[in-house]
């Protein structure tokens, strides 16, 4: 990238300060460290030159925003002509309560809704099954029918707003009650904009929300993507989720390839459906952790844009630029939150939260700082929401598209991300892909030794965490006001069940699941069924033991 | 000299969520402290955990739990624990547990709970410390 004589200058110079500044400074103080790592273990040099960056091309590997490789956006005026969107996760109790919570984020200038579901709906469980029992609306909000959705969107016009869903194994399910409440409001299905999680492989090794084994896993996620592209054509139908793999421990490198990977294997599973790569491409979406390493966040993110772009063109050889955008929703990591004076968690929110932001997310989610401790409160949900806005509009980062290229230690350092994370591609291919990587345990074990290093580097005071391993004061017992869930949620919730159960026409319910084990059976693309199914108010649970009828449940593979 | 027998710990997962980081951490500290120990994987019933507890014969059992159930799930563990006849294995107990909640859940026999940032060494120590020898 430099002129040749002027490398040489550069290079002379580095030298001479080698031999003369830097020694005299050595001698007077040593170092912090003997070695200085990022969470991937990658190591630090003391200072980037251009050197560092001495063979890398502009027009090939940076190139401009909004076109090839993308290293630098996916648009080209990126947030000089539209802000990301700030999206909170948010869902608990009864769908009555979290419509509640969703208008007030909205009238609080939140632009999109996230949905939290408790387990027993990721699960595929009824909250009056046996398994939901003490877990009904807790950790989200509980949608057992078409009858829950219908209040969970009350008074919210389905064309106005864009919603996110964190579902996977019944993902089908909720975003087919999602449609049916669009087809009571009016709304043409074409004009649904929204997300589904989608993401199973990843549930096998990260999340560990598994109901199906993984090949039909990947039918179902790959029904939804077949779907949309027919028929739902503002619908993400997949986030590809690297979140979860991080918060199970891996490192930024890891939660990068791993991710990346399962993308691969979704492009592969849809391709075999006679679907052209440009046909979908373009509606896959991305999710990933921002953790606390400033610098190793922003190349990951980097470094995943390029990579993904390059997958697309040279291994599925889409033609459509848009096929080769990566769409990346963040959000900040939850598992860096501490329970220890929680208001530090702020701090540690704002900087994970401008990382994203100078890593160029689309979306963003910043955590409550009382989540080590709680569902966060309202009061720390707005303060959350209220870091956005203050990087947004008050710190001037906006202004300018991808601040950090060009800068010597960032450019190394995405480029040694995206050799590092093809490495690991290169592996899994050679290993015959991600269900197989799955079944030998391979991510597992990946994670799990990243997670146990992690821990060993805190417990051994190698890594300093501000208020838990350094820094510690009494504190008094729970400083903060913590949000519970009455247990009169799960009774309510159980009660509206089974009255439905009791008004709903019983036979057309199982006329409906008839024919979706017909159609399972069949091999089919289930979606028309099971549309068909919750507009009959058929259960999430009803609907779901269908498919387990079928498909088997899976058994987990425990890596310690 | 008699062989020194290891302690014997189950890790268990109740309710139904997935977050097993911690548990798997602290499986994992444990078994390089020297001791033998299982880990349920996810999900587990109160009446499997207190069937395997028994089965694999164990000193301690540690519940990790992160869903905010266990307010409903630990006495019903601790109930069936009893009834098997396992009243001298030692409990304890991981993950998002609010304060509020502890002097309850220590007068159904769970002897500490460790929350979020517990350095694991401190799990370690309190094992060791608290399991007389076994004959």
């Amino acid at each position: 990238m430099f002129d040749k004589k002027k490398m040489e200058e550069i290079k002379q110079g580095r030298e001479r300060w080698e031999q003369t500044t830097l020694p005299n400074w050595l001698k007077q103080s040593k170092e912090r460290k003997d070695a200085f790592h990022n969470h991937s273990g990658m190591t630090i040099n003391r200072v980037y030159t251009p050197e560092d960056i001495e063979n890398l091309d502009y027009m090939l590997e940076i190139g401009f925003p909004g076109e090839y490789p993308f290293l630098r956006g996916v648009h080209a005026t990126m947030y000089r002509g539209r802000l990301w969107t700030m999206r909170q996760f948010s869902g608990f109790g009864t769908a009555k309560q979290t419509n509640q919570r969703f208008k007030y984020l909205l009238k609080e200038g939140e632009s999109g809704l996230s949905t939290a579901f408790d387990y027993p709906t990721i699960m595929g469980y009824d909250s009056d099954h046996p398994m939901a029992l003490g877990e009904v609306g807790v950790c989200g909000v509980a949608i057992a029918s078409l009858r829950d959705m219908e209040t969970l969107f009350d008074g919210i016009p389905l064309d106005k707003v864009t919603t996110s869903m964190t579902i996977n194994g019944p993902a089908s399910t909720l975003l087919a009650m999602y449609i049916a409440v669009g087809d009571k409001q009016g709304v043409p299905r074409t004009q649904l904009g929204g997300t589904t999680q989608n993401d199973n492989l990843k549930e096998f090794f990260a999340q560990k929300l598994c109901i199906f084994p993984p090949k039909p896993s990947v039918k179902l996620t790959t029904d939804i993507i077949e779907y949309c592209a027919r028929h739902l054509p503002k619908w993400n139908p997949v986030s590809i989720s690297g979140y979860h793999i991080r918060e199970a421990g891996a490192t930024a490198l890891q939660e990068l390839a791993f991710t990346l990977y399962d993308g691969i294997a979704y492009v592969e599973s849809t391709l075999q459906r006679g679907l052209k790569v440009d046909d979908f491409a373009h509606r896959l979406s991305f999710f990933f952790a921002s953790h606390n390493d400033f610098f190793e966040e922003i190349a990951k993110f980097r470094a995943a844009r390029r990579l993904w772009a390059r997958i697309m063109k040279e291994r599925f050889h889409a033609k459509n630029p848009r096929s080769m955008w990566m769409r990346m929703h963040i959000q900040t990591s939850g598992c860096t939150l501490t329970a220890q004076q929680p208001l530090n968690n702020i701090i540690r929110t704002t900087i994970q939260a401008l990382a994203a932001v100078l890593g160029g997310a689309q979306s963003l989610h910043t955590n409550s700082y009382d989540e080590a401790l709680c569902l966060p409160s309202e009061e720390a949900v707005r303060v959350a929401l209220r870091t956005q806005q203050i990087i947004a509009h008050e710190s001037g980062v906006a202004h300018t598209i991808d601040p950090l290229g060009g800068s010597y230690y960032m450019e190394a350092l995405t480029n040694e991300m995206e050799e590092k994370a093809m490495d690991y591609i290169n592996r899994i291919d050679d290993m015959g892909g991600a269900i197989v990587a799955i079944e030998k345990g391979f991510f597992q074990r990946e994670i799990a030794d990243s997670a146990y290093k992690y821990q060993r580097e805190v417990d051994e005071k190698k890594r300093i965490i501000v208020g838990v391993n350094d820094y510690a004061i009494e504190e008094p017992e729970c400083p903060i006001e913590l949000l519970r869930v009455d247990p009169q949620v799960e009774k309510e919730q159980v009660a509206g069940l089974q009255k439905l159960k009791r008004e709903r026409d019983n036979r057309k319910v199982k006329e409906t699941l008839d024919k979706l084990h017909y159609s399972a059976e069949k091999d089919e693309n289930l979606m028309p069924t099971i549309i068909e199914a919750v507009k009959a108010y058929a259960t999430l649970g009803e609907i779901t033991d269908v498919l387990r009828k079928v498909y088997g449940e899976y058994k987990e593979l425990i890596v310690i | 000299m008699p062989m020194e027998k290891k302690i014997r710990v189950l890790i268990a997962k109740p309710g139904l969520d997935s977050h097993d980081r911690g548990a798997k951490v602290v499986a994992r500290a444990l078994r390089d402290a020297g001791m033998e120990v299982i880990y349920t994987g996810l999900r587990q019933t109160p009446e499997q955990i207190a069937e395997t507890a028994l089965q694999e014969d164990v000193d301690v059992v540690g519940l990790s739990i992160l869903s905010g159930a266990h307010k409903t799930l630990f006495p019903k563990i601790m109930t069936l624990l009893k009834k098997k006849g396992l009243e001298d294995v030692m409990v304890f107990a991981g993950g998002i547990i609010p304060e509020e909640d502890v002097p309850e859940l220590k007068r159904i026999g769970i002897k500490e709970i460790f929350g979020p940032g517990t350095p694991t060494e401190r799990i370690v120590q309190y094992v060791l410390s608290n399991i007389s020898e076994r004959s």
